[in-house]
């Protein structure tokens, strides 16, 4: 075990006072900018870039990835105490984490939101320890048809899920694709849909809609039933943090099938925010307690937090190998690398050693110093649910307001935030589901530059994604998913002819 | 006593109004603004300068960068057009300041900025994955000819397919260009063989060249790049022939880093900034900078960096008229 010894040799580096100093200041900066919405870890890293400029590259990348583990966790802090999201892998948390939240049980969903976080970084670590050399062949198999058949995966995974009708789901998806559709288009380089409005060549922010969609929008359902007039009557407990940590084993399929997709869809990669919804879609799937779902279910919180986590983590990986970053964070890293002299690439590996190893251990050490962190901060954070609704309201739009012109520095993005306030209201009145909308705003011109590239590699043939047994298996995988639903609908037919209770089978066609 | 006291005076006087009549100083904070995400060359450039200048305390007033790289940088120049007279904002870009109004129609155009320099031009070369046949630029074209290539590029009508547009004139190929987000992203697509070529700078591809996933053909250069250490075991910047030598006719083609200002503001302001970049590159780090990028030092202001953008826009005019890019 080669691996090994570098990995020993990387604890003596990683584990050094400095060193651990240095994590527990990226840490903890992290949850500072992973809590405030608008901030994020890219932003945050870019912000400690110049800082680490005279440092050794070994400790500038142990400050900037603990920055990143920290805002991971933060991330989700407030997504499940207050519905806004932080970063955007962390949308798919508020689904049950905010449910579970308002009903009186804030320290249970970030502690379990931390624990099972905690344990897919983990997965993604020992992955990128011992198959780094493998993984990396592998995400060069993926070439545009590739790209597009994960995304298509990821859509399928979501596609009639269940919970609002299924037409529904498209027309929110719709709405998504046209959204992402704005600002200049990679593959013609033509201006799209700014209507305009010249400061829309930019495209709409993915943190701009879902501040917008999700704090604002849920404030406004708030405002109108007075249904959170009065504080939510918390009760602050210790043991409740290491309870919710002990029972996560309970959800062990849970845990390793989210883990799974997450270490996939980091590599591919096809990023964190794609992984969590996934991981989520299929949860709902395939749980039995699916029909629970968006209602404060433990395992809607495990899923998407296990698989951000994990797919975060192996993120870093094609960074390193290949020198393509898999998330927008490992994007800033990846400057810093050619800044401090190192260039990123399959070399890395054998010129590198001390560098490459130091911080892969350090991935193991930071991530048990950010949990360490952040379940200590679990009181702090959710004593904050006790403060009353009338003064958390006005917080909760300032903090919206801030940090929607925080993203870009501009007045528009703010008017856009109240826009998408109205829109979230909206959908939730008419119940159209927001998920596959904010789904389609994140990777929905990710997947439309693979098609189109992939319709220039082929000359328009369809073929190409059936052109060899990769991207023919993740078709016909997400074919699968999106006919599981009508499927299983026609097989419950067959059985009981007479369910009225349940959607026709009618609009499940609708889908397809 | 009297005369002392008198010669005193006058020097304080001198001191303390030599600098206020001569110069213009900024009095707040200024203001990079990258017309790019972070990451990339244009931003590591701005985060350079912003280094630099703080190390050796260049101007008294801090700097703070910000990104606006929404629509292939199309939201940095739009913002500098709002912000016309605002001698607190500098705006780092490439060419795309003068290319992108050509083809695409964005609300601003070159001519609404105050130019500062071109500090730093970044080479093209012609790439191949490792294990393919071409030992040439020459064997390139001959198989090129026969079938159609896939060049893979960083944006739509932007220098890379400018230059891929270039190449089949000259060369009388036909090429299918197949454009990605970044240069990362698409010497990655070479590398897992899903394209035959691209023509990423040196800094692009310099780890898939070392990790022998791919190498360069020939650089778009008049002259060979200037001696440096070795990438490979055996080969450094040096030892890739020029495009000319191979027989594929493009002299000379290169991505400037420019840095500008908003329009409308006065000669004394922007000679502040002129100077201070001088500052810039006159220290080692700036040096580093350069050598760790694999860039060229260039110097380009005033007249000289005039004639550059004239002469270069009316080539990308020639050629995206050629292609039917213009935009009316």
């Amino acid at each position: 075990m080669d691996n090994l010894a570098d990995l020993l040799h990387g604890f003596s580096i990683a584990v050094t006072m400095p060193h651990l100093a240095l994590m527990a200041v990226g840490v903890l900066l992290g949850i500072l900018v992973g809590v405030l919405p608008g901030l994020g870890a890219p932003n945050g890293v870019s912000l400690l870039l110049p800082l680490t400029f005279g440092m050794q590259p070994v400790s500038a990348i142990i400050l900037l990835s603990s920055m990143y583990w920290g805002a991971l966790f933060g991330g989700s802090v407030t997504s499940i105490l207050f519905n806004i999201p932080g970063e955007p892998s962390s949308v798919a948390t508020t689904f049950d984490g905010y449910p579970m939240a308002r009903d009186g049980r804030p320290t249970t969903a970030l502690a379990t939101a931390f624990g099972s976080a905690a344990f897919g970084a983990l997965i993604g670590v020992i992955l990128i320890t011992f198959l780094a050399s493998w993984v990396a062949q592998v995400a060069l198999a993926f070439g545009p048809p590739e790209y597009f058949a994960v995304y298509f995966l990821a859509f399928a995974s979501f596609v009639g899920m269940g919970g609002a009708a299924p037409i529904k789901t498209v027309v929110a998806l719709a709405i998504g694709f046209a959204i992402a559709a704005i600002g200049i288009d990679t593959v013609s380089g033509s201006v799209r849909l700014t209507m305009g409005v010249d400061e829309l060549v930019k495209g709409v922010s993915f943190v701009v809609a879902v501040m917008g969609l999700f704090g604002i929008g849920e404030l406004l359902v708030a405002v109108e039933e007075e249904f959170h007039a009065r504080a939510v009557s918390s009760k602050i407990d210790w043991r409740e943090v290491f309870r919710a940590v002990g029972r996560l084993p309970r959800h062990g399929v849970a845990l390793l099938r989210s883990a799974a997709i997450g270490c996939w869809m980091g590599i591919t990669p096809g990023g964190p925010t794609a992984a969590s919804f996934m991981s989520y879609g299929i949860a709902r799937r395939f749980s039995r307690r699916g029909r629970l779902f968006g209602t404060g279910e433990i395992e809607g919180i495990i899923s998407p937090e296990t698989a951000d986590h994990a797919a975060g983590t192996s993120a870093l990986l094609p960074m390193l190998s290949l020198g393509i970053p898999g998330s927008a964070t490992a994007a800033v890293m990846m400057g810093g690398l050619m800044i401090w002299g190192l260039n990123p690439g399959p070399m890395l590996f054998v010129d590198q050693k001390d560098f490459v190893w130091g911080l892969i251990a350090s991935m193991y050490v930071g991530n048990i110093v950010a949990v360490a962190l952040v379940l200590l901060t679990v009181p702090v954070f959710a004593a904050l649910m006790r403060i009353p609704f009338v003064v958390i309201a006005p917080l909760i739009v300032i903090i919206c307001v801030v940090g929607a012109y925080s993203v870009s520095n501009s007045y528009l993005d703010v008017v856009m935030m109240l826009g998408f306030g109205v829109v979230g209201y909206l959908f939730k009145k008419l119940f159209y589901p927001l998920a596959p909308l904010v789904l389609a705003i994140v990777i929905g011109d990710k997947a439309e530059d693979a098609f189109r590239q992939s319709m220039l590699l082929s000359k328009g043939s369809l073929g190409i994604f059936f052109a060899n047994k990769l991207v023919t298996c993740l078709i016909v995988g997400g074919i699968a998913l999106l006919l599981l639903p009508l499927v299983l609908q026609l097989a419950r037919l067959w059985r009981k002819p007479a369910s009225p209770a349940i959607d026709t089978p009618a609009q499940e066609k609708v889908i397809i | 006593m009297g005369r002392t006291s008198t010669f005193l005076l006058s020097a304080a006087m001198l001191a303390g109004t030599m600098p206020a009549s001569a110069a213009w100083q900024p009095q707040k904070p200024i203001e990079f603004v990258a017309t790019a995400g972070p990451g990339g060359g244009t931003d590591n450039l701005a985060r350079a300068v912003q280094n630099i200048i703080t190390k050796h305390k260049l101007t008294e007033q801090p700097i703070i960068v910000v990104n606006k790289g929404g629509g292939s940088g199309a939201e940095g120049y739009v913002y500098a057009k709002a912000s016309a007279g605002d001698p607190y904002k500098v705006i780092f870009g490439t060419s795309n300041a003068w290319q992108q109004p050509l083809v695409s129609k964005v609300a601003f155009n070159y001519t609404d900025l105050t130019p500062v320099a071109a500090m730093a031009q970044d080479e093209f070369l012609l790439w191949v994955k490792q294990d393919s046949p071409y030992k040439s630029a020459g064997d390139y074209l001959k198989a090129a000819a026969s079938g159609e290539f896939k060049m893979g590029g960083a944006q739509s009508k932007d220098t890379d397919e400018v230059l891929t547009r270039m190449i089949e004139k000259a060369g009388k190929v036909k090429l299918t260009y197949i454009p990605f987000k970044s240069g990362a992203e698409t010497a990655v697509q070479l590398a897992g063989g899903h394209l035959d070529s691209h023509v990423n700078n040196p800094s692009e591809s310099l780890g898939q060249w070392r990790g022998g996933t791919q190498r360069p053909l020939c650089v778009f250069s008049p002259k060979r790049l200037p001696q440096g250490p070795k990438v490979t075991a055996s080969e450094g910047w040096s030892d890739v022939p020029t495009c000319v030598e191979q027989g594929l006719d493009i002299k000379q083609y290169e991505q400037p880093r420019t840095v500008w200002l908003p329009g409308k503001v006065t000669p004394e302001q922007a000679a502040f900034y002129v100077d201070l970049m001088k500052k810039v590159q006159a220290t080692p780090e700036w040096k580093d900078y350069i050598e760790k990028t694999s860039q060229v030092d260039t110097f380009l202001t005033g007249a000289e960096f005039d004639k550059f953008i004239k002469e270069d826009l009316e080539h990308v005019r020639q050629v995206a008229g050629e292609q039917g890019w213009l935009v009316k």
